[in-house]
């Protein structure tokens, strides 16, 4: 069959066929809402008008025939109006009241997971990881996964003092972005890449290799026609391995993850902040990775126990100290918990007053 | 259909437990499509060694374009041929994610025919991911969605997708109209979004309000976030009934960061100037509290993750601009953002890095912005700083002037 006429910078689709009638109407018009379960909300316009929301977990890889399954629902009872959150949940958008009740119930016949509002812990935040990415250290569907097994109630029910952002970035490039989340795992390479002198002159270009490393930790070496790289530099980026395929950076016994904790983006009550460097190290042990999943639990709950409603974990570190955190916590201090690269002279204490 | 079975134990097991599963999300994908079914057994094989198996990319596209996809190809493409290549097509989102069940469909429809039917709902910049499918396939998929009103997103050095909070779509707390804004921006820079010319990726988010539901701050060289310049307007006897439910000295008053707050059991006061507008309270009691006047947003630009030198958050570059159609002053000053980056910008360096090598005083004098404190945490501690002669010809003069009138001006 003949292909359609292609056309070039069209752009994407006006958002507004895409909103339901009651948003047109009340678009910019919102008054308050509430949050009526832990996964549905009411949005209430200054007219009067209500829009509810049933928010629903999504593992963000979705096959044609689920995207297909959510259409139907949003057909019976949305008008077929949906859209996603950026955490990757669905929203299924209803306009009238009666339907409320059954999309819920027909939800949870199909097993969907809603939740996700409130003071919980909601949909993770994540990249790629062996599903798709070739610099990836671990993979992050399955940590999710695992992850959220266990937090389930956090998503559905269970309340904690606030939002606790989950984020699980498969290399330090972090597409997923965890550098700013209450609690991310970020995986980690561990060990100077083994270079494949004998492949490296028919595949790589010299200059673009050493152009690649940000430390300058490579240099030519003209005997062998390849490159050296300096171990004492050497970070484990693996940006010499995007560019330079027999460059090997992938060590299956020594790849692994970091915890960081602390984050927040916005900026109520206090200003964002970055994540924090808690746990250097845990090893990859697929499928379910129990010791990641057992220290995000860990942390999750000494923070439900012992901070104040509303306090954010990193907001609730910062009042407690750093100090107090490793002991409540029971984490092991550790030299990479002292920053050593860019931020050292912001992160030192400067001052003898701190807890025992 | 005829596919191999690949025999997948490990990530089985990550079909099991309440949460939804992405392993089950590839089997649905296999049992019609061989390329998902291939790689079905590539992920197994990744879990049981321990390591991932894709190449870096290759530079693969459509034509006209020098973005949009993503080359992909495996190592091991003979033991599992149908993800040799695997390319990644990103499709431009909608703003706010909105959809109808028709445009769903016809998304995967397309999809069903030339890939391998997994996607992601959505990557992490915001747009609708086509994860796997093969070189030859990319022309017909570009034609199919293109004629049909879809466009592919950015990739490479170039304007990414701009993506936006749900904004006016349903949230009282917007300050301008993050939905139109990100249309609008997206469709003026179509070219900067479709042939990578910049010296690495630009980004743009929008949030309504200080909640910023996409990460601007965190995660885009422009974030644009909304705010107001009024007060805080107050209804008393929704301040009532919150008091019914909860403690309001407790839990807003007190963690008020500027403590222009009070609560006496009867009535709540805020002193607007001493306000930052961070949302606490507004959040807390959203009924009840409600910014007024002018609205618009707050400019903050730079902000990237670790690689190379530590990451950044976006820092105050325009302290208050108003956005409304046609959007003009931001359209222009994002153009002479772009040129002061074109002419400082070494290749991969991020926009926030160029201001931290060639300082604010060259950006900000380039894109025409004067230097404020709002732009600030505190001022310099080193007294390593450079005078131009203009400057202390403009110091003295203004010290003339003061001869003149007998009065300091500092
Ligand atoms: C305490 C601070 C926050 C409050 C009070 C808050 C409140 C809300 C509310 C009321 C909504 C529903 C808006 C609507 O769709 O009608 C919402 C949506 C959302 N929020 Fe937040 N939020 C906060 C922080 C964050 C942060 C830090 C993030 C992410 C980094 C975030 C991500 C989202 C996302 C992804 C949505 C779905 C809407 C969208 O995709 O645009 N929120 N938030
Ligand atoms: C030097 C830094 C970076 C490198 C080398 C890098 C490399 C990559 C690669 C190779 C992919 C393709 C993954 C796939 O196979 O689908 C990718 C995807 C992606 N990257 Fe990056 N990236 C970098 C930084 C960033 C940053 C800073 C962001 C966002 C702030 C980002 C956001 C994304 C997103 C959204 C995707 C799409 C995949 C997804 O949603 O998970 N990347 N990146
Ligand atoms: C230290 C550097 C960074 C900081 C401080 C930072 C900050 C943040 C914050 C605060 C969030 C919201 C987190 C959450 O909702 O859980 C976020 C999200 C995100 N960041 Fe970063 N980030 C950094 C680096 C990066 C890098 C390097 C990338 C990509 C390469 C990246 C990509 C993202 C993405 C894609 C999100 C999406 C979150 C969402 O969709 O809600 N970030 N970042
Ligand atoms: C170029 C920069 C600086 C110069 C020229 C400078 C000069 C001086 C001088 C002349 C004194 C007085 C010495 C005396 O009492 O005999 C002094 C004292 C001192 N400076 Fe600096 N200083 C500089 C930067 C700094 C910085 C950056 C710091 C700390 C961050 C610092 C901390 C101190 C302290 C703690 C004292 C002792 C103050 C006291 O006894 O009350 N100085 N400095
Ligand atoms: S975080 Fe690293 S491994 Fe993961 S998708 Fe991004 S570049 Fe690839
Ligand atoms: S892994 Fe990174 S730091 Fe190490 S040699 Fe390669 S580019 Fe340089
Ligand atoms: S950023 Fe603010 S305006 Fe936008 S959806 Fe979030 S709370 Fe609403
Ligand atoms: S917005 Fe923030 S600073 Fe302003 S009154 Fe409310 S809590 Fe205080």
């Amino acid at each position: 069959m003949a292909l359609p006429q292609r056309k070039t910078d069209v752009g994407p689709p006006h958002y507004k066929q895409f909103l339901p009638p009651v948003i047109q109407k009340n678009y910019g018009k919102w008054k308050y809402h509430e949050v009526i379960t832990p996964g549905s909300m009411v949005h209430v316009a200054e007219s009067g008008d209500k829009l509810w929301t049933v928010r629903c977990a999504s593992p963000r890889i979705l096959s044609t025939d689920t995207i297909r399954e959510i259409a139907d629902v949003a057909d019976k009872y949305c008008g077929g109006y949906v859209r996603f959150t950026t955490r990757n949940n669905v929203e299924f958008l209803v306009s009238e009241e009666k339907q409320l009740e059954p999309l819920m119930k027909e939800l949870k016949s199909k097993k969907y997971t809603i939740g996700g509002i409130g003071p919980r812990i909601t949909n993770v935040v994540h990249t790629q990881g062996w599903v798709h990415c070739h610099g990836a250290c671990t993979d992050a569907s399955g940590l999710v996964k695992s992850m959220m097994d266990e937090l389930y109630d956090y998503f559905t029910t269970k309340e904690l003092p606030n939002k606790v952002r989950l984020a699980v970035a498969c290399c330090v490039n972090m597409c997923g972005a965890v550098h700013c989340s209450d609690i991310a795992v970020v995986a980690v390479h561990t060990k100077v890449p083994v270079i494949n002198h004998d492949t490296f002159k028919n595949m790589c270009e010299l200059p673009t290799v050493i152009g690649s490393c940000p430390t300058r930790a490579i240099s030519p070496d003209p005997a062998k026609k390849s490159i050296k790289i300096n171990e004492e530099k050497c970070m484990y980026c693996g940006n010499c391995f995007t560019v330079c395929p027999p460059i090997d950076i992938k060590n299956p016994e020594r790849d692994g993850v970091a915890i960081v904790v602390g984050g927040k983006i916005n900026s109520l009550r206090s200003n964002p902040k970055f994540s924090k460097l808690v746990i250097p190290y845990i090893s990859n042990e697929p499928p379910r990775w129990p010791k990641v999943v057992a220290a995000i639990k860990h942390i999750v709950e000494v923070y439900a126990k012992n901070a104040r409603k509303h306090e954010r974990i990193g907001e609730w570190i910062e009042r407690i100290g750093w100090e107090k955190f490793f002991k409540l916590t029971g984490i092991d201090f550790t030299f990479q918990c002292i920053d050593d690269f860019t931020f050292m002279r912001d992160t030192m204490r400067t001052a003898s007053t701190f807890k025992w | 259909m005829a596919g191999k079975k690949y025999n997948t134990p490990l990530i089985d097991d990550l079909e099991k437990g309440p949460w939804p599963s992405f392993v089950t999300e590839m089997k649905k994908a296999a049992k019609n499509n061989e390329m998902a079914n291939d790689a079905l057994g590539h992920l197994e094989k990744c879990y049981s060694t321990k390591r991932g198996y894709w190449k870096h990319g290759g530079i693969v596209g459509v034509l006209g374009y020098g973005g949009g996809v993503i080359g992909r190809y495996s190592e091991i493409g003979d033991e599992f041929p149908g993800v040799a290549h695997f390319h990644t097509v990103r499709i431009n989102q909608p703003s706010g994610f909105f959809y109808n069940s028709k445009a769903l469909r016809e998304i995967c429809d397309i999809w069903d025919k030339y890939g391998s039917g997994l996607t992601n709902v959505h990557g992490s910049t915001g747009d609708l991911v086509l994860l796997g499918t093969k070189t030859e396939a990319l022309e017909p998929i570009f034609a199919e969605y293109s004629s049909r009103g879809w466009d592919l997103g950015g990739s490479g050095s170039a304007l990414r997708t701009p993506s936006c909070c749900v904004g006016p779509g349903r949230c009282e707390w917007s300050n301008y109209d993050t939905l139109d804004l990100t249309y609008a921006l997206t469709q003026e820079f179509q070219d900067e979004l479709h042939r990578p010319t910049f010296s690495y990726k630009f980004k743009i988010k929008s949030s309504g309000c200080a909640c910023d539901c996409v990460a601007a701050l965190a995660r885009a060289d422009l974030s644009i976030i909304g705010t107001w310049k009024g007060d805080i307007k107050i209804d008393q006897a929704e301040v009532k009934n919150y008091a019914k439910k909860m403690d309001i000295n407790a839990e807003v008053v007190n963690m008020c960061p500027t403590q222009c707050m009070s609560y006496d059991g009867k009535e709540l006061k805020i002193n607007n100037a001493e306000c930052n507008r961070c949302m606490h309270c507004i959040t807390r009691m959203t009924k009840a509290l409600r910014p007024s006047g002018e609205r618009g947003a707050t400019l903050c630009m730079g902000s990237k993750a670790p690689i190379v030198v530590g990451s950044l958050l976006s820092w105050v570059i325009v302290p208050f601009i108003k956005l409304e159609p046609p959007y003009t002053e931001l359209k222009e000053l994002i153009r002479k953002i772009w040129d002061w980056w074109d002419e400082n910008g070494k290749p991969r360096e991020r926009i926030g890095e160029v201001i931290e090598i060639k300082g604010m005083r060259s950006f900000l004098e380039a894109i025409g912005v004067p230097p404020q404190p709002q732009q600030i945490k505190e001022p310099r501690k080193d007294p390593f700083m450079f005078y131009t002669d203009a400057d202390i010809e403009g110091f003295k003069a203004k010290e003339a002037e003061e001869k003149k009138t007998g009065k300091y001006k500092f």
